[in-house]
């Protein structure tokens, strides 16, 4: 196997193989999060470094680990490196943390941060694999800025609290899009980022498991 | 009872874990292709939930919360930074015991559950519904009943999307929206119709 080049590792994931839209990993909080854009920005800076960091570390002891425990330990590294940033956020910029609530601990169970672990850092050495984590967590972060930066600013007219659309009930211009701030819009939202991406990226289009007949029309019949 | 019941009914309808909290998404979109694997997996989430929510639970009051650990002579002892460390610690070891339980003594259900039983440790739900636990300050019997309600939300929410998926598979859909796409796009709805329930007061 080839050694992938720094490049590589840092920016595909971005683009070419998205966790989000590609791998379909740690979908959970990147729905949750984005009705507003500033806890999108500390969550995406958060599991950036998670993910990141655990990289790091498993890669350090990849040899050492035996792998009939493997789960456990990159649990346990996982884990640990989550409960410092949960106690950073809580320490400093607490109503943030009240605002994130049980999502910075589902880091935890991020489909991305373990995946990465398993599938990259403990094959490659401890460089790369921080940069992997890192590469990653751009890519979720990207999907999750997106979302959050089309969803404040359409559904509240707002970007960071900061009123950018002026609104009609305050003698603006702009009516709001409610809908944007409900849950299910980030679905919709997704949805069509991948849609725009496979539209984009031809290769990335799954085949249909069912293809339609075409239709035939017999003139007979009229 | 009513206390109870109305709980249950929250947490199955207008808390939903899939479809009002996004919990659990991973493995919702990948496992939800067949309606009897998506109802084998609903099964052994309901069960793992039930189990894990009350034991946390107590782990939470007589070991991490703050002055818990009282009855061992350490009333300043706050250990509840420790919370997500044991939580996933004690979800792996429940899996792993329940996974060892059903070989020796129910192999039919085991067969049946199979490589799910695994992926569970890491499925959202679990762990953000004993997260939630801790937020919302449920006693034990609460947590049993929230446990078994959330778990049971989310076993209804991905057999609803599975039934769909299944005949999804027979239309025409765009090029770019093959596969993932669409199927945001159908929980989005499934999402939205689940709103309806928002408006029931209990």
């Amino acid at each position: 196997m080839s050694q992938p080049t720094v490049k590589e590792v840092l920016f595909n994931p971005i683009l070419h193989n998205n966790p989000i839209g590609l791998q379909i990993l740690g979908i959970c909080s990147a729905l949750a999060v984005t009705s507003n854009l500033q806890t999108a920005l500390v969550m995406s800076a958060a599991l950036t470094l998670v993910t990141g960091f655990s990289n790091l570390f498993i890669s350090m002891i990849r040899s050492q680990i035996p792998s009939s425990i493997r789960m456990i330990v990159q649990m346990v590294i996982i884990a640990s490196l989550v409960i410092v940033v949960d106690q950073i956020l809580r320490a400093y910029a607490f109503s943030l943390a009240k605002q994130l609530s049980v999502f910075v601990g589902l880091i935890i169970t991020n489909c991305i941060v373990m995946g990465r672990a398993e599938a990259f850092a403990m094959q490659n050495p401890p460089w790369l694999s921080f940069l992997d984590g890192i590469g990653n967590g751009l890519g979720y972060s990207a999907v999750l800025i997106a979302l959050g930066v089309v969803r404040e600013l359409f559904g509240a007219g707002k970007l960071f609290g900061i009123e950018i659309f002026a609104l009609t009930k305050d003698g603006g211009w702009y009516l709001p899009n409610g809908m944007l701030l409900l849950p299910p819009s980030a679905f919709f939202l997704i949805g069509l980022f991948i849609w725009a991406l496979r539209a984009w990226k031809k290769e990335q289009v799954e085949q249909p498991s069912f293809r339609m007949a075409p239709q035939v029309i017999n003139k007979e019949a009229y | 009872m009513e206390h109870f019941i109305s709980l249950f009914v929250r947490a199955v309808f207008i808390e939903n874990m899939a479809l009002a909290f996004f919990l659990g998404m991973c493995t919702f979109i990948a496992i939800s292709k067949k309606v009897e694997t998506a109802i084998g997996l609903g099964i052994a989430v309901v069960v793992v939930q039930t189990i894990t929510m009350p034991v946390n639970n107590l782990v939470l009051t007589y070991l991490l919360r703050d002055g818990a650990l009282a009855w061992a002579g350490l009333p300043d002892v706050d250990l509840s930074f420790l919370i997500l460390l044991s939580f996933i610690g004690i979800i792996a070891a429940i899996v792993q015991i329940m996974e060892m339980l059903l070989d020796k003594y129910v192999p039919s259900l085991y067969n049946a559950l199979g490589v799910f039983l695994p992926l569970i440790t890491v499925n959202c739900a679990i762990m953000g519904g004993s997260l939630f636990m801790v937020e919302r300050d449920y006693n034990f019997s609460e947590s049993v009943v929230y446990g078994l309600g959330s778990g049971f939300s989310w076993a209804l929410a991905i057999a609803l999307l599975a039934g769909i998926r299944e005949k999804l598979k027979y239309s025409d859909v765009p090029e770019g929206l093959q596969g993932l796409g669409i199927t945001f796009i159908t929980i989005g709805l499934m999402s939205l119709g689940f709103m309806s329930f928002s408006g029931v007061q209990l």
